[in-house]
């Protein structure tokens, strides 16, 4: 990217970062008593996670496994695993 | 009776004005769509003409009052990142109190234009002028362009819209000028009219702007990989300007008929072997000393710094080449140091011919420099002074608990 | 060039002073600059502001420290040796006072010119402000600035009656200095 006058730049430009690799944990969806309550979609602070009951999932490019939305899962659905295992 | 029937073709179109009515009336001209400023000796004049204007319902501009300085500037970088032309004014402790935010407005490359009507620092607690707060933001990216008379303080204004808002330079201008010797000080001077500053000065046309019809960001966070490039940005905006000032006084004398901007002013420097230099109001007094020494046989001239940044290290070389002696004349301190002005002086001569520079440090906190003072300079740089000096010295004030 | 000193006290009008005789000889056409001396202003203290007039364009910006002419606004003000002595050997002084010039006794070399202004501006306007009334005088004493020229930028500076007023008063000094000079 380069440098403009006033580092002035346009919006959406932090799609370029992608800060999946940022992850220690990841969330997995187990899709067992999911009611599709949306709770997960809507905390996620990075907005990554899409799809709809029994169906949720996350965008991995830009998770950053901060778990929260393991966290306010009512049903207990979403579990953080260690990255790599 | 000297009473002439008619003035003379010169006093023509002038009238007698106050140099702060003189500033208002030329900023009015400019059409500044927001104004923010805070009241302080001696800048008040200016923004309280401008209030008027406003509620007067002559001037178009959203004048909004503030509770600091601080605040004054923040309104300046908020309505010029909108795309508007801004104007404040202040002075001194003001001036201080604005310099976190000039550095960002400067950064932001918004062209503000400000006038600092010059006033020394506290404490001890002094109204009067010296240069001590512009150059307290000397190294904020800020153009700083020094004032001879009123009549220069007023046109400058003009300019400095013009050069601020060149998408090649982007910058924030300040027109420095002597607090209460110019801006209280009545005299004659000519006031463009409307239709003369509009053909010379287009509206303003923000490269980049904020509008929610097309979101950007604007001064984003920087990491260590970009920093330096953005400053290198911004100085090489400035060694733009170095060219454009020229090139817009140029354009100005063909709009208004007069020539006043440019970099620096030579004054009888043709076959000079001493050189005074100095900024702001007290060039006009030299003036008429040079003109005394010079019949008196004393080959002297004077440099006038117009511009202070972007400093014209290439034309004060070029008009010092031959001299032998130079009085640098510092209406501020550097404590601990060796003159602010002279180090600039001395930086563009270094690795050429070198004549002696002398730093005399004078006018400090209002004290009044008079062609006795200036003589005496004169007279210390045939002695050979090249260190700091400081004029009108009265040691015996100091008591004698002095450490 | 002449170099004029107004002398007198805060509250006084001796900066306004400055600014109607620098306009007013602008007005008849010659160059000027009008500036006080910078301070904090209160009311009753001596106060001192400048006035210069020449036929080009002026330069020099140090205060005026040695006068062609001096106005002294009060008479209490006579008694400062340092500002009366401080005037040109062939400069004048044109002081507010009910006493002949002579019988103040004050200064040989210089021209001391004395005017009633306070009963003039007192009879005429109403309040003791006599600094519109002592450039009536300055004009009839030097007629380095014409009293018309200074009648008209008294009453543009002063809206209305109190202008005309004053432009009256300036009128009844100078015509008193003018008899005091037959």
């Amino acid at each position: 990217m380069k440098l403009t006058i006033g580092l002035v730049t346009s919006p959406g430009t932090s799609r370029a970062n992608k800060t999946g690799d940022w992850r220690v944990r990841r969330p997995v969806f187990l899709h067992k008593t999911c009611t599709g309550c949306l709770l997960c979609q809507l905390c996620c602070p990075e907005g990554v996670v899409y799809g709809e009951a029994k169906t949720f999932d996350c965008d991995f490019d830009y998770c950053k496994g901060c778990g929260i939305c393991a966290q306010v899962c009512p049903v207990h659905d979403i579990e953080m695993e260690l990255e790599g295992e | 009776m000297v009473v002439l029937s008619q003035k003379s073709a010169s006093l023509l179109h002038m009238e007698v004005l106050e140099g702060s009515r003189a500033v208002a009336e030329v900023v009015k001209r400019c059409r500044p769509h927001v104004i923010s400023a805070y009241p302080i000796t001696p800048q008040t004049h200016i923004v309280e003409n401008l209030a008027q204007m406003v509620a007067d319902g002559e001037l178009a501009s959203e004048f909004v009052n503030v509770e600091s300085e601080h605040s004054a500037a923040s309104v300046c970088l908020g309505a010029a990142a909108t795309g508007a032309r801004t104007y404040t004014a202040t002075s001194s402790q003001g001036l201080a109190l604005m310099s976190e935010v000039l550095y960002n407005i400067a950064g932001l490359r918004l062209p503000v234009v400000l006038t600092c009507a010059n006033r020394t620092l506290s404490a001890p607690l002094s109204i009067w002028n010296d240069h001590q707060d512009s150059l307290m933001v000397r190294d904020a990216g800020v153009i700083q362009l020094f004032a001879e008379d009123c009549q220069e303080a007023a046109d400058m204004h003009i300019q400095a819209y013009k050069l601020a808002e060149d998408h090649r330079v982007l910058l924030p201008v300040m027109v420095a000028m002597d607090g209460f010797i110019l801006t209280h000080t009545f005299e004659p001077v000519t006031i463009p009219t409307q239709e003369e500053v509009d053909a010379f000065l287009p509206p303003y046309q923000p490269l980049h702007y904020l509008t929610p019809k097309a979101p950007l960001s604007m001064g984003t966070w920087c990491e260590p990989d970009k920093f330096l490039e953005v400053k290198y940005m911004m100085h090489q905006a400035m060694e733009v300007a170095l060219t454009l000032i020229p090139q817009i006084a140029e354009d100005f004398r063909r709009h208004f008929g007069r020539y006043s901007g440019g970099l620096i002013e030579e004054y009888r420097m043709d076959d000079a072997q001493t050189a005074f230099v100095a900024m702001g109001s007290l060039v006009t007094t030299i003036k008429d000393t040079v003109d005394e020494l010079r019949e008196e046989g004393h080959r002297v001239g004077l440099v006038k710094i117009r511009a202070y940044r972007p400093f014209p290290t290439q034309a004060v070389a070029r008009a010092l080449e031959g001299v032998e002696r130079v009085a640098v004349i510092e209406k501020a301190i550097s404590i601990g140091g060796v003159g602010i002005l002279a180090a600039d002086i001395k930086s563009a001569l270094y690795g050429r011919e070198r004549p002696m520079v002398g730093t005399f440090i004078a006018g400090l906190g209002g004290r009044d420099v008079t062609k006795d003072s200036l003589r005496w300079i004169m007279e210390r740089l045939e002695e050979g002074a090249t260190l700091q000096e400081f004029v009108d010295l009265n040691l015996s004030l100091i008591g004698d608990d002095e450490g | 060039m002449k170099e004029i000193l107004i002398y007198g006290r805060g509250g006084q009008g001796n900066v306004a002073a400055a600014e109607i005789l620098a306009t007013a000889a602008f007005e008849d056409g010659q160059f000027v600059q009008a500036f006080p001396a910078f301070g904090a202003e209160r009311m009753g203290a001596p106060v001192r502001a400048f006035v210069r007039i020449h036929d080009q364009k002026i330069r020099t910006r140090s205060q005026v420290t040695n006068p062609d002419i001096l106005i002294i606004q009060d008479e209490t003000l006579l008694g400062n040796a340092k500002v009366m002595g401080s005037v040109k050997k062939e400069g004048v002084i044109i002081a507010n006072s009910a006493k002949k010039a002579a019988e103040l006794g004050l200064r040989d070399s210089a021209t001391l010119w004395t005017v009633p202004a306070r009963q003039i501006a007192l009879e005429a306007i109403g309040t003791p402000i006599v600094n519109v009334v002592m450039l009536g005088a300055f004009c009839a004493v030097t007629g380095l600035v014409s009293l018309e020229a200074v009648k008209r930028c008294a009453m543009a500076r002063f809206a209305g009656a109190v202008g005309e007023k004053n432009a009256q008063a300036a009128q009844q000094a100078y015509d008193w200095i003018k008899k005091e000079r037959e």
